[in-house]
């Protein structure tokens, strides 16, 4: 369906191809699923399928990508809009129309479709992914999951044959990134669809991937192949490969259900199941910051009803729920960007959203969801500089924080230009320059690799330990069984659990780490390693 | 797992249309929106939008005409009744109360202006007198402070009322059909213009929802987030923040497949550029003519030749495009009842502002009573014609 002909793609102002050297070919009606680290040309292998590289991007493409035997060379992409569908990381950015039902019509009035024929595919369209209730909504009123897949919808009245889809459920709630995922299936299941997509959250997607195409990494040609062979090379793997990796599974198993299946004689090995949680603080302190019985409203809908929350010093809580839950607005209030309309907030003693911003970046600190909200220098030593005027710290003190955070982010680069992980890193050392007690960050692992998540568990481990409050809001199920102490789940704008992370995330199997199903009550596979080190085998 | 029930839940699979055998898609019969159905008044549906932009227009001329507040409040009166009546439930049907409140805003700006800046009708009955400002040789003509008469205060707000109708009109239309669906009925060589317009028109509120969370973000590195300084130093970011967006966008049109064209000789092309160009040119200057005092007896002709050459190469230009559109609007009996209500409105204030103008602009100097003329206001009373006469919006958008 897709070949590459000794593919290789060159930016005008990049030192090294972004892409070299690609031959293969992915066969009609598979899954496959793109792997690599940050940086590996994920995107712009994506972008060679649609024809957006080099007609959109600019860049140098040589050799040749035929799509359903159609040359993107010769090719435009609004040329291969019928048979690729391509939705981008963003689905809001996609959006053309107001409504859901004008948005699926949107791709096939660009074609000329006739009206009978659009009329028709549109019903089916709203079937094939439970779209029906929402046909005549306002696409500004959906939620996250039911845009990506409106988004994927309006690709799919046009019957493409290829879908090509670029990291779909990183924004998403686990419930939702469930939702898309079995539209996918499905299409490639009942329509023979051939789904090309890359995603940096593996344990979400891998289990559905008839094909894995691996990019290891600048100068390393991609190989297409069989998911558990490739994946045991791959320098990204989901928790339950790693597993695998460690107990010596072969082949490795790529569901928690085939995981299982093994892990029986693994559950002798272990110790007995007595919960051991990650080290809780010493004496839970003093909270440093508080939140009671907080009612908060965005326009005229509450976002916050009566919350109760407590941030000790030294401790990791992970607040989780869907997408709208009220976790921003949480995080929002606790920087005073939002005022209570009710309750009471306190932060080191401060009211927050009366506390002059100066004071108050002594006091929390915030990493917004896009860490460029935060940035606005030309360059990074600039805004360093800028930081510390900020916060009154004395000169060089957040550049010395950014060294130690990540050494290797040179002074003269744009922020822009960063990578999501270098950005989100500068953004923290930013707001580490005041020394605030507490930490907010919201959504930090959204488009990071795992590398770049290994280095943020252990930079904000290292924090907590030097007695910071953290206060992370995240979809992401394995960094908080990983890193929180503690987790919240927050619904309809309440905290329906609160408690320390294994007992919540172990009562709820939307919030349980992939460890947790195969080898309850463990969480992650370092703490399986480090039990199965500690008794030696029977 | 949610596949398993999402699979029972949809029997029908889009058939590939790949398939050897005879397409569904080729054999099946044309829609039907022209059925008889679409002029029951029992079957919610959207009404065109042209017809909602029309009937506005014609309340908006017709206030234009007069200065009447008891007839400017009645045209106001009677298009938020249909607002009321007519009205669907997406977001931008709330505009109507946003138009109203920026009418205020023109209303008490255009107050505030005569009572500092003095007002051109002059007057004898003093209400009360600021303290006069001197100013100036050069600024000969131009008064700050001083006396305050009954008079300007009428005049101005007369005049600010009239404004602040013609914008609640606007507002009505905006409400009862979005400007995007009203593109959506534009003449097939317009199109591109107009998805460039609404783009344009979304970028407004999405640089305003900017700008609010960059300045939020402000106070997260401890600056103010008051002030102008605060707004002017988002700029940067805010600007760079719009234009990636509109380059995503500008990418995801043409992933899927905006700005095809179908293989038509450049001649064509070049035809119906000229035409289009040409036709507008003449519109344009046989405007001027009928507009300007005396007598152009040339204009009327080229007025027609001008349209008429603009139409047709807006026409030659569509067989460029190969849009279709997805469940058109139908025009049917309310919509040709809705546009012919506004139109009658507004051609009789404008009859009646001819034969009898005393009674559509009550005198300021002196300051008499408006009485509410019986004709005029009858007429006005027609605008209601569409909360009756059309179907009911559908309730599904919530």
């Amino acid at each position: 369906m897709i070949t590459f002909e000794q593919v290789g793609v060159q930016y005008a102002d990049a030192p090294a191809p972004a892409l070299s050297g690609v031959e293969l070919t992915v066969p009609e009606g598979e899954l496959c699923l793109l792997v690599g680290p940050s940086g590996s040309g994920k995107s712009t292998l994506l972008g060679t399928v649609c024809g957006l590289v080099p007609h959109f991007t600019g860049g140098t493409l040589t050799g040749r990508v035929t799509v359903a035997g159609r040359d993107t060379r010769t090719h435009r992409p609004r040329d291969l809009a019928d048979v690729v569908g391509t939705v981008g990381q963003d689905p809001a950015a996609h959006f053309v129309t107001d409504t859901v039902e004008e948005e699926l019509a949107y791709g096939m009035e660009s074609m000329g479709l006739a009206p009978a024929v659009m009329r028709r595919r549109v019903e089916e369209t709203l079937d094939l992914l439970g779209l029906a209730e929402l046909r005549g909504r306002a696409l500004s009123s959906l939620s996250g999951g039911q845009r990506q897949r409106v988004a994927i919808g309006s690709v799919l009245t046009v019957h493409p044959k290829v879908l090509v889809l670029d990291e779909p459920t990183s924004a998403l709630d686990p419930g939702a990134a469930e939702e898309v995922l079995a539209v996918l299936q499905r299409l490639v299941h009942d329509l023979g669809t051939t789904v090309l997509l890359s995603e940096h959250r593996l344990e979400r997607v891998v289990q559905y991937a008839d094909q894995v195409l691996l990019l290891p990494g600048p100068g390393e040609p991609p190989v297409l192949g069989d998911p558990a062979a490739l994946m045991a090379r791959s320098p990204v793997r989901p928790p339950v490969v790693d597993l695998g990796l460690l107990a010596g599974w072969t082949p490795l198993p790529l569901t928690v259900r085939d995981a299982r299946r093994r892990a029986a004689p693994l559950r002798g090995q272990l110790p007995p199941p007595e919960p051991k949680l990650p080290p809780a603080p010493a004496v839970p302190a003093e909270p440093v910051a508080t939140a009671s019985r907080l009612v908060v409203s965005r326009g005229r809908v509450p976002a916050l009803r009566g919350v109760e929350l407590a941030l000790a010093p030294g401790q990791i809580t992970a607040l989780m729920g869907r997408n709208g839950a009220g976790k921003s607005t949480l995080l929002g209030a606790l920087v005073g960007l939002h005022a209570p309309d009710s309750g009471t907030v306190r932060v080191n003693g401060l009211v927050p959203h009366r506390s002059r911003p100066k004071d108050l970046i002594r006091s929390v600190g915030l990493v917004p969801q896009d860490p460029r909200d935060l940035l606005y220098a030309e360059t990074v030593a600039e805004e360093c500089a800028a930081a510390d005027r900020d916060a009154d710290a004395g000169p060089g003190t957040c550049r010395a924080l950014l060294a130690a955070l990540l050494p290797d982010v040179a002074d003269d680069r744009h922020p822009r230009d960063l990578s999501e992980g270098q950005r989100l890193t500068l953004a923290l050392a930013v707001v580490l320059t005041a020394r605030p007690p507490v930490l907010l960050l919201d959504e930090p692992t959204r488009g990071l690799d795992y590398a770049a998540k290994a280095r943020l568990v252990t930079v904000l481990r290292a924090l907590a330990a030097d007695g910071h409050a953290v206060l992370l809001a995240t979809h992401d199920v394995e960094l908080a069984a990983e890193l929180a102490h503690r987790t919240a789940v927050l619904a309809e704008g309440e905290i329906v659990a609160d408690g320390p992370t294994p007992e919540v995330v172990l009562a709820s199997p939307t919030f349980a780490p992939q460890t947790a199903k195969i080898l309850p009550p463990y969480l992650t596979v370092p703490e399986v390693a480090a039990a199965l080190a500690a008794e030696p085998p029977r | 797992m949610s596949v398993h029930r999402l699979l029972r839940a949809a029997p029908t699979a889009p058939s590939p249309d790949s398939s050897p055998a005879p397409s569904p898609d080729s054999n099946s019969a044309p829609p039907r929106g022209r059925s008889a159905a679409v002029h029951s008044r029992a079957l919610a549906r959207q009404l065109h939008p042209g017809a909602w932009w029309l009937w506005s227009l014609g309340l908006a001329a017709a206030a234009s005409r007069t200065t009447n507040p008891l007839l400017l409040l009645l045209i106001l009166a009677v298009a938020g009744y249909v607002v009321a009546a007519r009205r669907g439930d997406a977001p931008w049907s709330r505009s109507y109360a946003a138009f109203l409140r920026l009418g205020l805003l023109v209303l008490a700006a255009r107050m505030v202006f005569a009572v500092l800046l003095g007002s051109p009708v002059g007057g004898t009955h003093v209400l009360f007198t600021l303290p006069q400002v001197p100013l100036p040789a050069w600024a000969q003509g131009v008064r700050l402070g001083g006396s305050v008469t009954l008079e300007g205060v009428l005049f101005a707000l007369y005049e600010g009322l009239r404004l602040a109708v013609l914008l609640a009109c606007v507002g009505a239309a905006n409400a009862l059909a979005s400007p995007s669906r009203l593109l959506r009925s534009l003449p097939g060589a317009l199109y591109e213009a107009g998805v460039a317009a609404v783009v344009a028109m979304t970028f407004a509120p999405n640089l305003v929802a900017d700008v609010r969370r960059l300045r939020a973000a402000r106070r997260l590195r401890g600056r103010s987030d008051r002030g102008v300084r605060a707004v002017l130093s988002v700029g940067l970011p805010v600007l760079e923040g719009a234009l990636e967006r509109s380059v995503a966008l500008a990418a995801a049109m043409d992933t899927r497949g905006f700005g095809r064209t179908a293989a038509v000789p450049r001649r064509l092309v070049r035809t119906a550029g000229a035409l289009t160009l040409a036709g507008l040119l003449a519109v344009c200057s046989a405007t001027y003519g009928l507009l300007t005092p005396g007598a152009h007896p040339w204009a009327l002709p080229v007025l027609l030749a001008g349209a008429g050459a603009a139409a047709a190469g807006l026409v030659l230009g569509g067989r460029r495009s190969v849009r279709t559109r997805y469940r058109p609007d139908p025009w049917a009996l309310p919509e040709w009842l809705t546009a012919a209500s506004g139109a009658l409105v507004a051609a009789a204030l404008i009859w009646y502002a001819g034969r009898w103008p005393e009674a559509l602009t009550p005198s300021v100097v002196p300051p008499t009573a408006p009485s509410l003329p019986l004709l005029p206001a009858l007429a006005a009373l027609v605008g209601l014609l569409p909360a009756f006469v059309t179907p009911e919006p559908p309730r599904s958008t919530r």
